[in-house]
């Protein structure tokens, strides 16, 4: 296990080492959450409720979806097909340890990394400018830690999926930004999956989208009961589980085909 | 002593994709695609054993750094067996890289925005390296290797011939007793690539390390390896020791003389003329070139006619090189 924290370390570092990139991450997700916050005031208008969320409710929503999405997101899909695609997975092949579970503990830095230094200021900014409303009961924030754990492990678990194709179509650039905003779609970062059509959200929920970050800023908010956010976290758990086969399958297949581009 | 690696029968095949011609052809190609299946590596065999330097050598493209890659456990074989340290390097791959060290001379093991101790660092940790053992093994090996200075800039201010060094350095860390190089001395300067030379026949000295080392340098082959193993196409085409190759494709010694005045080539000819000489002068440069058979006797004959009868402004006496010899291989493509 220690080279699995040891490469967490590294992560860290290598973040570290691009200062810029710090800081104008910080100021875009700002951005963002001030873009969907005027956004929305104007869809709400003189509407005190809409679907159940109030305007406060959703503001915070919003806030939370995006910070929470600094901790799951990654570019795990997109590192492992330039990996790939330029020969350098050769030199991950070559050392003991397992590539799939060292990417994923690459992206676990890269995410905790942003959920302290990214994430916490960043709130904090966007705290003082627009009305959010925090609860402050330990247990809500529990689960919400649980909650995006789960969020990070379907997310990489869809990101290892799309980099593994790159194994077979070489190069799926495509595929990766296809993937990326079905999820922004349907994770619920845009939108809460509650402002869907009635059939859409039936369909959601035989997807795992649902479980990236609707889940987790719903318990938040406290748009969900105590015991739907249970359930939530129950079904979150159910898709890390099952999203893990087919990486497991497919990651055997791929090691047979695999071709070493570029000698 | 034991063999620590046994190749048999061992082949990769490959898919090569041909595009067909004009927009029809790229419409077709998008619901079938015509390929041919092309053996990078053809039914190879060889072994090694502890404590052997090895110069596999071939052509761009004969298949080297495919079979270094299928030994290395990331390339899975087509048919055919491999067993490198008892184990076959892909199924067991895991515990299998523990054993080995590579280096790929076009591909950096290090990690590019950080310190060179960072990623010593964590490789220590991936290797399970001990702190005792790795301050003895690697003090010795940043030492011998001159990389001291280095280690706390990142790998992207580092120059080639300091990045090398790093990496020869990064692979030696659990001190694997079998160390694969593929092309370490590409791009380098005489003096980092002596420097490198020496560390590792003093590596294969002190703990027998097993080497096996593709490059298209022969030099490094001349001053490491007793052995090489010569690929052309996909197959063997020789597999002994360098000696025998040089001797047995040696073309003779040539003698090259530049003279002070000017001298006719009919002329040394007729004065060597009972001795068995072929004679050859380059126009520009004035350089009369004799190929004779490598004999001390037939040489100083030759020397002494035409020392008597010129004044001498330069004598060379060049053996056949090892370049031109396997330059003659390739072109013959066999042994």
């Amino acid at each position: 296990m220690d080279k699995y924290f040891e490469m967490i370390r590294i992560r860290f570092l290598m973040m570290l080492a691009y200062r810029t990139n710090y800081y104008t991450g910080i100021l875009i997700y700002s951005i963002n959450i001030g873009a969907y916050y005027f956004l929305w005031s104007a869809i709400y208008g003189s509407k005190e409720h809409i679907v159940g969320l109030s305007m406060t409710q959703m503001t915070t929503y919003v806030a939370v979806s995006w910070m929470a999405r600094a901790f799951y997101f990654n570019n795990l899909d997109r590192e492992m097909a330039v990996e790939i695609m330029d020969g350098r997975v050769a030199i991950e092949l070559i050392r003991p340890y397992n590539y799939l579970g060292m990417k994923t503990m690459q992206g676990l830095g890269e995410g905790v990394f942003r959920l302290f230094f990214f994430s916490a200021p960043g709130l904090i900014i966007v705290y003082f400018i627009f009305p959010i409303q925090f609860t402050w009961d330990p247990s809500v924030w529990g689960l919400f830690a649980i909650s995006i754990l789960l969020s990070f492990l379907i997310n990489t678990e869809l990101n290892l999926l799309t980099g593994i194709t790159t194994f077979f179509l070489y190069n799926n650039s495509g595929l990766i930004r296809a993937k990326r905003v079905v999820i922004d779609l349907f994770s619920g970062l845009l939108l809460p999956i509650s402002f869907f059509p009635g059939w859409a959200q039936e369909v959601m929920k035989f997807l795992p989208f649902q479980g990236i970050s609707y889940f987790p800023s719903m318990i938040v908010t406290k748009g969900f009961s105590h015991h739907q956010a249970l359930e939530a976290i129950l079904q979150q758990f159910v898709w890390v589980i099952l999203l893990f086969l087919p990486i497991q399958l497919l990651w055997y297949f791929a090691k047979k085909q695999l071709i070493i581009q570029g000698g | 002593m034991e063999n620590v690696m046994e190749v048999k029968d061992l082949r990769k095949e490959f898919k090569a994709y041909s595009s067909r011609t004009g927009l029809k052809g790229a419409f077709r190609d998008l619901l079938t695609r015509n390929y041919k299946v092309i053996p990078a590596v053809n039914d190879i065999n060889f072994s090694v054993r502890k404590g052997e330097m090895v110069g596999y050598i071939g052509e761009n493209g004969a298949g080297k750094s495919t079979t270094i890659k299928m030994l290395t456990g990331i390339l899975t074989p087509t048919s055919g067996s491999i067993i490198v340290n008892g184990m076959n390097p892909h199924k067991e791959r895991e515990k299998f890289v523990q054993t080995i060290g590579v280096v790929f001379g076009q591909r950096s093991q290090l990690w590019w925005d950080i310190a060179v101790q960072e990623s010593f660092r964590l490789l220590k940790k991936v290797y399970k390296v001990s702190d005792a053992d790795y301050n003895n093994h690697m003090g010795h090996v940043i030492r011998t290797l001159d990389i001291e200075p280095l280690l706390d800039k990142p790998v992207r201010k580092l120059s080639l011939g300091q990045r090398m060094r790093c990496e020869l350095a990064a692979a030696l860390i659990h001190n694997p007793p079998l160390l694969f190089l593929d092309e370490p001395t590409i791009g380098l300067d005489v003096l980092v690539k002596l420097k490198i030379r020496d560390f590792l026949k003093e590596i294969n000295e002190k703990y027998q390390t097993t080497i096996l080392l593709t490059t298209h340098d022969l030099s490094d082959i001349e001053a490491l390896c007793e052995r090489v193993i010569l690929l052309d196409e996909g197959s063997v085409i020789y597999d002994g020791a360098l000696k025998n190759l040089q001797e047995k494709w040696s073309e003779g010694k040539e003698l090259k003389f530049q003279f002070l005045e000017k001298v006719d080539i009919t002329a040394v000819k007729v004065l060597t003329s009972e001795l068995p000489v072929k004679w050859e002068l380059e126009e520009k440069e004035q350089v009369f070139t004799a190929t004779v058979e490598d004999s001390g006797e037939l040489i100083s004959q030759v020397i002494a006619k035409v020392v008597a009868a010129y004044k001498i402004k330069d004598i060379k006496i060049n053996e056949t090189s090892t370049e031109e010899i396997i330059r003659n291989i390739y072109e013959k493509g066999a042994v």
